[in-house]
């Protein structure tokens, strides 16, 4: 077993709006391990984001503030730093890329104005030449073409999937143990989107960088990352090896997932559904979140939050089905009726 | 085999670029550049490309929200490029449009009874009571519930508010729907729900869809036919099953090699192609694709190719089979 690099125990972030205290990430553990590609899946408003964003002491504060458990990377609790020392380590130890590079990216700067002032920061003690130099490294690194040039461009000059390689030279810039990418690639086209894929699974083999890929497309799961947590409603409901989540998915919702997406190499005669949409964060106080748009919900479904059940070794899945007796009762008697 | 319900010959659209202080023309966007198709009766017809490939913007030259600079549009025997917009705002009852956003698609002060009930009255169809009755109707066909018509959009989710955008265009009775990245801004569980509602009413009220998508599993799903747009052309166009079994020009392979496949099992080749999209406003020259074709040969960059049938119905813009051409004549 690889080392644990970051650990989430109990993270539990929530906001405080005037229509109440809602719990957008509520109660999550997991680790990323040393050199491994980690997914998180989810529809909007599953908390993936506001996971990643917990991470990296981002959460926008007021309305929004991390109400309980650790962050321990390398065994440090983040959320005890003060502000000060936790800019220390974002960028350094994590770094993260988003969305869309264009709003990441100051518009009133150079590109390679920008990449110093990220390794600057984290080396205070290096001229100017040297930042300049790591910076054309790191652009060759990410296979953008004519580095020096590109240093002296600014943002609109350069195409999304060029953007998007920049915001990822500008992550690794200071070599972090943890880079966290928040839907690198979802603004991108999908040849563009292979391309980068590509270089973020090449770049984790070379480096040995973990990364924390936050997604909704299952099929980007399926193509880089080896392990996969789903999240629903602020709760981690399955967790598990990659082959494990697609071939023997356990949770109703995954299960769904995975029916619902259309799949370009045969043709469905009529595509799985889930019925009913994601219930309003804080919606749901009591019982199992799915529940109401679950095929299998039984009564307890509704009282009693169901725990994570050890599925199988490394899988993890929080639904009552997995409890044994359970399971076959409830399926006899859904099949009888 | 079924009617042509729609014909389209040669539709041009340049959007002209201009410059400094006199306005002067400096050049055109070519945003779609000679694209001919047909659409069947009751078939869906997908169209897919990558962001700049043209496709919405043919997608609001068929309904004439955009004039073409060019080329001849054809629908039940009517040649409605050349008509009048007062002709051609009644003709649009039988042609109507769903977009991607649902939120910006529909009015935030108006209540959904009246957003749906504005479409009969611009065509003046049945009185104030038979208009209210096929409100109704048509909120229960789509799956929402006659309470939610006294309801604003800020108060439905992204789904249902597809649905009344669906609703929307099915007021008038319409025979074609264009269908903009319907399901692009929806969550995989929601998106489903829709095309499951966009196949069922194809089935019960025998529309005929022409479906803009970048998402190629999407479109494999719900069209019979799809067309492939790169940088204002059409490339590619052949049945559904044919395209993702054997595809034939190097872009489409392309394209399908890189969608990520939601099965960590599937091991294929994958033909990842370098660089990124060319400007339309200075394409490359003869075929735009042969700046990132891994097959380019000598002609490519000279001579455009033309859109030729290879096979039965497969019809494909590519010099690689122009040999292919000869040999079959």
């Amino acid at each position: 077993m690889r080392k644990k690099l970051l650990e989430i125990k109990g993270l539990k972030t929530t906001f405080f709006t005037d229509d109440g205290q809602i719990p957008a990430v509520d109660n999550i553990d997991f680790a990323v391990h040393e050199g491994e590609i980690l997914g998180i899946v989810g529809e909007s408003g599953s908390g993936k984001s506001v996971t990643s964003l917990s991470i990296m002491g981002l959460i926008p504060s007021p309305p929004g503030k991390i109400t309980g458990g650790e962050i321990l990377l390398d065994g440090k609790n983040l959320v005890t730093l003060s502000d000060k020392q936790m800019q220390k380590i974002r960028g350094k130890d994590v770094a993260m890329i988003f969305q869309e590079p264009m709003t990441s990216l100051n518009p009133l700067f150079t590109i390679g104005d920008q990449l110093k002032e990220a390794i600057l920061i984290h080396h205070p003690k290096w001229s100017k030449k040297e930042a300049f130099a790591r910076a054309i490294d790191i652009m060759k690194l990410v296979g953008l073409p004519r580095a020096e040039e590109l240093l002296k461009d600014y943002p609109h000059q350069l195409s999304g999937g060029m953007r998007q390689r920049v915001m990822i030279a500008m992550a690794l810039v200071c070599d972090p143990k943890v880079l966290i990418a928040d839907e690198p690639t979802t603004a991108l086209d999908v040849t563009i989107q292979a391309q980068i894929l590509q270089l973020m699974k090449d770049l984790n083999k070379r480096l040995n960088t973990a990364v924390l890929l936050i997604t909704h497309d299952l099929g980007v799961v399926a193509e880089t990352c080896e392990r996969v947590i789903v999240m629903y409603a602020g709760q981690i409901v399955e967790e598990a090896p990659v082959q494990e989540i697609f071939v023997n998915p356990k949770h109703p919702y995954t299960q769904g997932l995975i029916k619902s997406v259309p799949d370009m190499r045969y043709k469905k005669d009529n595509l799985y559904s889930i019925p009913g949409s994601v219930p309003k964060p804080g919606s749901i106080q009591e019982g199992c979140r799915f529940a109401a748009r679950c095929e299998f919900a039984m009564d307890r479904c509704v009282q009693e939050t169901p725990p994570l059940y050890e599925a199988a070794e490394r899988h993890k899945s929080r639904c009552f089905l997995l409890e044994k007796q359970e399971v076959e009762q409830h399926v006899e008697s859904v099949i009888e009726s | 085999m079924s009617k042509v319900l729609l014909k389209v010959d040669g539709l041009k659209k340049y959007f002209p670029i201009r410059k400094g202080a006199l306005n002067t023309q400096v050049g055109d966007v070519k945003a779609v550049d000679d694209v001919s198709f047909e659409v069947f009766e009751g078939e869906t017809l997908g169209i897919v490309g990558e962001s700049g490939c043209g496709k919405s913007t043919t997608g609001r030259l068929l309904m004439r929200l955009l004039e073409p600079t060019e080329g001849e549009i054809e629908f039940a025997g009517k040649m409605i490029s050349d008509f009048s917009n007062n002709e051609m705002r009644k003709a649009r009852r039988d042609i109507q449009m769903i977009f991607q956003d649902p939120y910006a698609s529909l009015n935030p002060r108006h209540n959904i009874g009246k957003i749906l009930e504005e479409p009969l009255i611009v065509h003046g169809m049945g009185n104030a009571k038979e208009r209210k009755q096929k409100v109704l109707e048509l909120l229960e066909i789509v799956g929402l519930n006659e309470y939610h018509v006294k309801r604003y959009p800020h108060q439905f989710s992204g789904g249902q508010r597809q649905r009344i955008g669906i609703a929307r265009a099915l007021m008038t009775n319409p025979r074609l729907i264009i269908a903009d990245e319907p399901v692009s801004a929806l969550d995989v569980s929601i998106q489903a729900q829709v095309l499951n509602l966009l196949q069922n009413l194809q089935k019960d009220l025998k529309l005929t869809y022409i479906f803009i998508s970048h998402d190629l599993g999407v479109v494999r799903h719900i069209s019979n036919r799809v067309g492939v747009m790169y940088l204002g052309k059409l490339v590619e166009l052949t049945a559904s099953e044919d395209l993702y079994a054997e595809p034939l020009h190097p872009y489409t392979q392309a394209l399908l090699s890189s969608v990520p496949v939601p099965d960590p099992t599937f091991e294929r080749e994958q033909l990842i192609i370098s660089g990124d999209i060319p400007s339309a406003s200075n394409p490359p020259s003869g075929c735009t694709f042969h700046t990132r074709c891994p097959f380019k040969k000598e002609e490519c960059s000279q001579v455009v190719p033309k859109m030729q049938e290879v096979k039965p119905g497969h019809y494909v813009a590519c010099h690689l089979y122009d040999a292919l051409q000869h040999s079959m004549i």
